[in-house]
């Protein structure tokens, strides 16, 4: 009985893992394909020359928002915003953004900058995003104690903050979303 | 098939398939995309091989424990995505020193490396610090409308934008 058990837990991990892998190739070849696996193309958006970065985030958060929010009014998934303060994302926001910038990758392209061949990334930027992320683990326990607390507001999401329907918010999101890459279209950038 | 083996997509297209594949995986996997965990978890593994069962009592490796997980093999898939993709479109090329990182600092290949040290360095902390990378609060986050998402987003690039600027010059 125990051994059935266990024997469908390891299943259900196992799946859970597989799953992860093949989400990860498709995520990693439209990375590849997109070309943020290159310092170059990072480096040109952070100097506001190249715009590829800012449109494929925004057309992926455009396309996310309208059917994950969609999925989650069908009641077919459950939505996981994360946590969060003022010291957390501004000042954790703030340090990884000139990191964003040293480095020109960021955890996600970073891995597909090593399957295009950038040893930069790999010889440098892996082993450097582990001894920092290792630093943080360290220092967690006195950080969590004080500044990761300052202007705590938690898993609040932009339709609580404005006391305004999801469905409201979605619609003036998706707008403000294409007007920018429209003008972005218009701009030549 | 001739698409496969095109060195660059638009962006909308890019952009609006990791929109779809963020639907599958709030979906079948019921998580978002995110990948900056893996590399607090990946640290905390050559640690502890280093000094042992110890360090899985951290209380950060007990908030996030250390185990191989879907988004480690997320990350893991990564890699061979992208490689997979480069190889379609012969765009995969061993290369130490980045085209515009050379135009402002030089070809020294050892430069480049202390610097994608540092900046990973810098990275990897701000990550955990803020709780998520550019996938984790850039996209899966603010898709979802957390407001700790936007607002580390926005601090991304407004930290990202002036450290650029400042190293290349205005």
């Amino acid at each position: 009985m125990s051994a059935q058990i266990m024997s469908r837990a390891w299943s259900s991990r196992t799946s859970q893992l597989i799953q992860g892998f093949l989400f990860g190739l498709v995520f990693g070849f439209l990375l590849q394909k997109g070309g943020v696996t290159k310092y170059d193309v990072i480096a040109g958006q952070l100097l506001l020359r190249d715009f590829t970065v800012v449109k494929i985030m925004l057309t992926a958060v455009l396309v996310g928002m309208t059917g994950v929010y969609t999925m989650k009014w069908l009641g077919w998934v459950e939505l996981y915003p994360k946590s969060g303060s003022l010291g957390m994302n501004v000042i954790g926001g703030l340090i990884f953004g000139a990191g964003f910038a040293i480095l020109g990758y960021c955890p996600g392209t970073i891995a597909g900058a090593v399957g295009n061949g950038y040893m930069d990334a790999l010889l440098g930027g892996v082993a450097g995003i582990m001894l920092g992320a290792g630093i943080f683990a360290a220092l967690y326990p006195w950080l969590n104690e004080g500044v990761l607390k300052w202007g705590f507001y938690g898993k609040a999401t932009l339709p609580e903050i404005f006391k305004t329907g999801e469905r409201k918010v979605v619609l003036i999101v998706a707008v403000v979303i294409i007007v920018i890459l429209a003008v972005l279209e218009v701009a030549r950038l | 098939m001739d698409y496969l083996k095109e060195i660059r997509w638009s962006p909308y297209v890019v952009g609006a398939a990791i929109g779809v594949l963020s639907w599958l995986s709030f979906l079948i996997s019921r998580k978002p995309l995110a990948c900056s965990t893996t590399f607090a978890k990946a640290s905390g593994m050559v640690e502890k091989m280093i000094r042992g069962e110890i360090v899985d009592s951290k209380p950060y490796y007990q908030k996030e424990k250390l185990v191989i997980d879907w988004q480690w093999m997320l990350v893991t898939g990564i890699v061979f995505g992208s490689l997979f993709s480069a190889l379609l479109s012969s765009d995969f090329h061993f290369q130490l020193v980045p085209a515009l990182w050379a135009s402002r600092f030089g070809t020294g290949a050892v430069k480049r490396i202390l610097a994608s040290l540092l900046g990973g360095v810098f990275l990897g902390f701000g990550a955990r610090w803020a709780d998520g990378c550019t996938s984790g609060h850039g996209i899966s986050g603010t898709m979802q409308l957390a407001l700790s998402s936007w607002i580390s987003a926005a601090c991304f690039f407004i930290g990202g934008i002036v450290t650029a600027k400042i190293l290349f010059g205005f």
